[in-house]
């Protein structure tokens, strides 16, 4: 798309090719540049077209070498992901990490039922991610390595009063990934669940109580260390696996009473 | 062939263990299939590299994120001729099983590489020398002809006099033309199972290829080893090796001598050592330290002048003498920078990086001489002077550091009129390869490339770096 080459590894210029879908959101492009700086070369994708390249510019201008490059894509096209994997795989000259960033999300009123909106979040944030890792799985199966990230959420430990369409789109893509896991450790792939809080985007720009609200830079650090360490699941911040711990245990007849 | 083409994405790497590269992997065992995947790789968009052995020690058989076309499973000795001594064979055919059918006849391959572990496809593709570069050229100058598939899917046939262009471009053309399918080969005829080998030792770089220059017009085969941390009036000394074939008659028994158990390299030392274990125990020598003593010891161990005489196979194939060598060299493997200066220039070029090395704290751990002609293939790495091949090990911390001084190694070769050979060097960058080669080279070979491959199918790693694709 842009016409910029990545210059292919050497032994004295190793590189790890990564993936990540959802780049131009907060947490996407704050890992974006955080990974850049740390070596790897990437495929920025993202719907707008724009924001992308800019995007990559930053990261190109910050390092001072092609790093960075941009393709448009739109998640809700699961034909077009065949295809498009390859030549990215082509054109980074290999791949060793993949992450899955987008995330729609939709606040209903506490009476509202709303299919529309939904079956958007499910598609955006469940349907599609199934559509890529369908095609990454296989490619780092059959290589014996890699990793994934699967950016989900802590909405997802568990079905609350307030969002029952985000709360299921985040617990079917958190279980998907698991079941990942446990499919791909055998073949040397790793898989990580990252479950962030409330993060200072503009998806929460209108949210009134944002407890443990953390930058999506902070996200991007926790992530890069996950996949150093190649974790499993990681909650950003660290508070929240003790919250989710008590909430996860919340008896039902509690729960059903409750107003978050 | 096209369902599931994630399930062939594999992981290879290089001679060197230096480099990986993961790429869609197939292994043809028909000419037939080699069309099919061209004709995959055009509908995918995907580009394709052969990949015989995968013992360069760069990126020339990788592919990242591309089809690796792998040839080993065309691996048929197609005719051996023992009156005439021409043999064709397939291109997955290693020179490991060439010379074992050729040597009980009394014939061996007229050039090797220092493994017998090579295809004829690579050997071709870059066009390889071994320590007899100065008297038989490359191994291109005794192939009769050979066939190839062009990514067109035509089928070829070259000879020094049938597509000569092709000929001389294909062998050299790093595998970026087409893909070799048969190759026919003169060998060398000899009388005896065993060389007739003299060594002795060198004083310094001056010494050394004075002794290359010198000796090698009455030997067939000659190679320096040099001491790579010697340093001041000593730096550059080590050992020749030169060695002939046996006239008729001077072996009293070749019958005996050429018999292949005679040839095949132990796989035990002192008869007892299984070789395998070998690189563990050399791992703790392959620092600045340990190479620096080991030099030390083998120098003082070569001091004596001596003569003796060695089968062929224990004189050539060295880097097969401890199987998995390399990986002695730890986690970031090893690369191998080799240089081709012109005879006038060598010296002072290559004291010059010697010293920068030294400096540096990034000596080599291994250093080899050789002495070389000119040939007339396209992408010739051979001048009138000497070559000199330096084994580094890589770290992760050294990594940036090695980089930097191997663009100065480079800038200082190319000034001295050197060349480089693309088995071997793995940072050359397209500005080098440009330098050196000249634009009209590049030039022409960029159209014979149009010509062969106009779809642009056949790319490496290698390729990409050195043209600037």
């Amino acid at each position: 798309m842009t016409n910029t080459t990545l210059n292919p590894a050497t032994p004295l210029n190793p590189r790890k090719h990564g993936i990540i879908v959802g780049a131009v959101g907060g947490i996407g492009s704050a890992l974006s540049m955080k990974l850049a700086r740390e070596g790897y070369t990437l495929a920025l994708l993202g719907r707008n077209k724009k924001a992308l390249q800019s995007l990559c510019a930053e990261i190109n201008k910050s390092i001072g070498e092609t790093r960075a490059k941009a393709y448009e894509h739109d998640v809700l096209k699961y034909d077009s992901i065949p295809a498009l994997l390859r030549t990215i795989t082509k054109d980074l000259g290999g791949l060793d990490l993949f992450v899955f960033a987008p995330g729609a999300i939709y606040f209903p009123k506490m009476d509202e039922f709303n299919f529309a909106e939904d079956s958007k979040m499910i598609q955006v944030n469940t349907i599609s991610a199934i559509a890529w890792l369908s095609e990454v799985a296989p490619l780092f199966q059959s290589m014996k390595g890699g990793q994934i990230v699967g950016i989900s959420s802590v909405a997802g430990d568990r079905g609350r009063v307030g969002n029952p369409g985000y709360n299921a789109s985040k617990a079917a893509f958190t279980s998907y990934l698991e079941s990942l896991r446990n499919r791909l450790t055998r073949h040397g792939v790793n898989v990580i669940t990252v479950k962030p809080g409330f993060v200072k985007t503009k998806m929460i720009a209108h949210v009134q109580k944002t407890p443990f609200a953390v930058t999506p830079e902070k996200v991007a650090d926790v992530i890069s260390m996950a996949i150093r360490k190649r974790k499993q699941t990681v909650y950003v911040a660290d508070i929240w696996q003790w919250v989710m711990l008590v909430i996860r245990h919340i008896p039902s007849f509690i729960f059903r009473r409750l107003s978050f | 062939m096209t369902d599931n083409i994630q399930r062939r994405f594999t992981t290879l790497d290089n001679f060197g263990h230096s480099v990986n590269a993961s790429s869609y992997h197939f292994k043809p065992i028909h000419v037939d299939e080699i069309k099919q995947i061209f004709l995959l790789a055009k509908k995918l968009g995907l580009s394709v590299t052969a990949r015989g052995a995968g013992r360069s020690y760069n990126d020339a058989s990788l592919n990242g994120g591309g089809i690796s076309l792998n040839t080993t499973e065309m691996n048929r000795v197609i005719k051996w001729d023992a009156d005439t001594g021409l043999i064709t064979a397939e291109a997955g055919v290693t020179l490991e099983q060439i010379w074992k059918k050729a040597e009980p006849d009394g014939w061996w391959p007229p050039v090797v590489s220092g493994t017998m572990k090579t295809t004829l496809g690579g050997c071709l593709s870059t066009n390889i020398h071994g320590k007899n570069n100065f008297q038989m050229g490359p191994i291109g100058e005794h192939v009769v002809e050979f066939t190839a598939i062009l990514p067109t899917s035509a089928e070829i046939t070259c000879s020094p006099k049938k597509n000569a262009d092709l000929f001389y471009a294909m062998i050299s053309g790093i595998g970026m033309l087409g893909i070799f399918t048969s190759v026919t080969l003169q060998m060398k005829r000899i009388y005896s199972g065993l060389l007739a080998v003299d060594a002795h030792p060198v004083p310094n770089l001056s010494g050394q290829l004075s002794s290359l220059l010198e000796d090698a017009p009455r030997y067939d085969y000659i190679v320096g080893w040099m001491d790579t941390t010697a340093k001041g009036a000593s730096l550059g000394r080590g050992q020749i090796h030169a060695a002939r074939y046996l006239h008729e008659n001077e072996d009293m028994n070749p019958n005996e001598t050429m018999k292949l158990a005679n040839q095949i390299l132990p796989s035990t030392l002192f008869g007892v050592f299984p070789k395998a274990w070998l690189p563990y125990f050399m791992k703790p020598f392959v620092n600045n330290f340990g190479a620096w003593g080991v030099n030390t010891a083998k120098y003082i161990a070569s001091l004596r002048t001596h003569s003796f005489r060695q089968p062929h196979g224990a004189f050539h194939f060295l880097l097969d003498y401890i199987p998995g060598w390399e990986l002695s060299f730890g986690k970031g493997g090893l690369i191998q920078y080799q240089s081709f200066v012109p005879k006038e220039t060598a010296q002072s070029a290559w004291r010059e990086i010697i010293r920068l090395s030294q400096k540096r704290g990034l000596p080599s751990y291994l250093g080899v001489t050789k002495r070389h002609r000119p040939d007339k293939f396209l992408l010739t790495y051979a001048v009138d002077g000497f070559s000199l091949a330096l084994d580094f090990k890589v770290t992760q911390s050294n990594r940036a550091k090695l980089s930097a001084m191997l663009q100065e190694f480079d800038k200082i070769i190319v000034q001295a009129g050197g060349r480089f050979y693309f088995a071997k060097n793995s940072e050359t960058t397209s500005q080098t390869a440009l330098n050196f080669y000249g634009q009209e080279t590049v030039e022409k070979f960029k159209r014979l490339k149009k010509r062969c491959d106009p779809n642009h199918l056949l790319e490496s790693d290698l390729y990409r770096r050195i043209f600037g694709v």
